[in-house]
């Protein structure tokens, strides 16, 4: 009897598998759309990958690229930097929503308006994860986090933030810039190839959020967290490319 | 091929900031990342007139982290990469410095130091001694040169390049206000015929080859499991700084040998400490000068002598004691008097250092 072996991409790391995020998390599926994007392009031996401390940490060893581990919300001008020294790489700045939107946003938005030649892949799940679910920039209205265990409220604490439409707000001319979902990866995966891609004809800044899952901050069972991410993120984050270069805003899709 | 900067060696009349940025390209660096900050805007200024006409490269950043974030990067590519700050900017890119100190990035920055706490003055102190030496969170693994003149601004700045790079721990060029704003002569000159050596720049990511193919991937990280995982690391850390400390420490001192009284100072307040000394001994009066240069390593062996021989040592800064403390900790256990001359964010003259030396002999 033969065993299946489920495929893993060939730019994943073997040796650092099975990976060490929680069951169910949804970096495992944004690293697995991104993997095979980075296959599909062919660009495994000059991509660099960095990632934030927080839960995208632990993807510091998760693919056969160079790598870099760096500080909550600094893996954008470490990105910048590499790119500007040598632009033949391609660098990809991996984060969560808290290294994107709270304390590394300065550096996303002027990363954007200059028009950065990288891509920044950032995984949305509603929380701060690796701390042990504190409120985000992106909880949810009445949402419950351990610092809004009442639920998130508004008026005090401001709407979610909508990073696409605010990056495909100042980004320039040549920027690239969707939301896709973890609900569907392959849709998830053509938006990653479309950055990797935009950086690689070296258009402008490119950027993809993911909306992703955090069952255990959420406390939620395999059925409650799907239908978390199925149904309640999009109802705020509309899924679908925000900003495509030569081309017409397209939402929905 | 762009035109060489500087062909032979030239008596010239600069700032001490045009000064850093004639030295980074004289030591072969091939981009600077920068945020404004008072008083060492004009190193940037003065860099991003030169670097085109030589196939240079800058990035104006967001801020200072970004700054000292996007120069470890730049290290990371395989370029020398500097930046340049101050003051509260100092306080910033203590982020980026410990990450540099965490995955032994050889980056450079130059700070021009100014008055503290917070926004304080934007003109002069030696008060970012403290922070430049052991700022951020980790054990102070750094090369920090304090300098007196312009002509050590262009030394040590091309000197920060060859140190870092041999030995991979971030290295600053200590200056002040004073140096970075006032005009004096000095000589530049083309390390190369000077006979100082350069090691290669080497990639830390994008080296030839796909990993897990050809060859291992780079996975650089400052976060560890365990704590014994980091306890192992540090350890090799630990012992590379001692070795590494005894070769790169460096002091300047005269008349110490006899003398009762030993007058110890950095950077430029050396100017006006040397001049009295010099002064005193004339007198006949038994007096004398001790600077180290490298306040992170210091000089140790040489301070323990002078701490075991002399009577009195004067600490003279233009702070509340940063430097003494440094000096404290090294010769712990000596029975000399320690006497302050603290005056915190303001300079001190070759008048009041022979009037306080005076008083106390």
């Amino acid at each position: 009897m033969s065993v299946v072996q489920p495929a893993m991409p060939k730019s994943w790391r073997p040796e650092s598998k099975p990976h060490k995020f929680c069951p169910g998390c949804g970096h495992g599926l944004v690293l697995k759309a991104l993997g095979e994007a980075i296959d599909e392009l062919g660009i495994q031996d000059r991509v660099v990958f960095g990632c934030d401390i927080g839960c995208s940490l632990l993807s510091w060893d998760f693919f056969n690229v160079d790598s870099v581990q760096t500080h909550h919300g600094r893996t954008t001008p470490v990105m910048t930097g590499i790119k500007r020294a040598n632009p033949d790489l391609i660098t990809i700045a991996y984060m969560g929503d808290g290294g994107g939107y709270a304390i590394g946003s300065q550096h996303l938005v002027n990363a954007a308006a200059r028009n950065e030649r990288i891509t920044v892949i950032l995984a949305l799940n509603c929380v701060y994860a690796m701390t042990g679910g504190q409120m985000a920039p992106t909880t949810l209205p009445g949402m419950k986090a351990e610092t809004a265990p009442y639920g998130r409220d508004v008026e005090l604490t401001g709407a979610p933030t909508q990073g696409p439409e605010m990056v495909a707000a100042i980004a320039g001319e040549g920027a690239y810039v969707a939301r896709g979902t973890t609900a569907n990866l392959r849709q998830l995966k053509g938006y990653i190839k479309k950055a990797l891609q935009n950086q690689m004809d070296g258009k402008g800044f490119s950027f993809v959020e993911a909306l992703s899952a955090c069952p255990t901050n959420w406390r939620t069972n395999a059925e409650k967290t799907w239908a978390f991410v199925e149904k309640e993120m999009p109802k705020y984050f509309k899924v679908g490319e925000k900003k495509v270069p030569g081309a017409e805003q397209k939402e929905g899709q | 091929m762009p035109e060489k900067l500087i062909t032979e060696e030239k008596r010239v009349f600069m700032t001490g900031n045009e000064v850093c940025a004639w030295a980074a390209i004289a030591a072969g660096a091939q981009i600077m990342y920068g945020y404004p900050i008072t008083p060492q805007n004009e190193i940037m200024h003065y860099w991003t007139r030169l670097a085109p006409k030589h196939g240079l490269k800058f990035l104006q950043t967001e801020d200072e982290l970004s700054a000292g974030f996007t120069t470890c990067g730049g290290v990371m590519a395989g370029l020398k990469a500097f930046t340049a700050t101050a003051g509260p900017g100092n306080v910033l890119m203590q982020e980026p410095f410990s990450m540099a100190e965490a995955m032994r990035l050889p980056i450079v920055s130059i700070i021009q130091q100014r008055g503290g706490p917070s926004t304080a003055t934007v003109i002069y102190s030696q008060q970012e001694v403290s922070l430049t030496t052991f700022g951020g969170n980790g054990e102070g693994l750094r090369i920090v040169y304090s300098t007196a003149t312009h002509q050590e601004l262009f030394d040590y700045t091309i000197k920060a390049f060859q140190v870092s790079w041999k030995y991979r721990f971030p290295t600053f060029v200590l200056g002040d206000g004073y140096q970075a704003k006032m005009r004096e002569s000095l000589t530049i000159y083309d390390p190369e015929q000077k006979g100082i050596k350069f090691e290669p720049a080497t990639k830390y990511v994008g080296q030839p080859g796909t990993p897990g193919v050809d060859r291992e991937p780079g996975h650089y990280r400052n976060t560890y499991n365990v704590e014994e995982e980091l306890y192992e690391v540090l350890q090799g850390y630990f012992a590379d700084y001692a070795k590494m400390a005894e070769e790169v420490a460096e002091y300047q001192a005269f008349d110490t040998e006899d003398a009762d009284v030993v007058v110890l100072s950095h950077g430029v307040v050396s100017r006006g400490a040397k001049e009295a000394v010099e002064m005193l001994r004339k007198e006949g009066k038994k007096v004398g000068y001790f600077r180290p240069i490298t306040l992170r390593p210091l000089p140790e062996k040489q301070l323990k002598e002078l701490a075991a021989k002399a009577k009195k040592l004067v600490i003279v800064e233009s702070a509340q004691g940063q430097f003494a403390k440094l000096i404290k900790d090294v010769i712990f256990g000596a029975t000399c008097e320690i006497v302050p001359f603290f005056k915190p964010g303001v300079g001190i003259t070759t008048d009041e250092i022979y009037a306080k030396v005076n008083e106390v002999l």
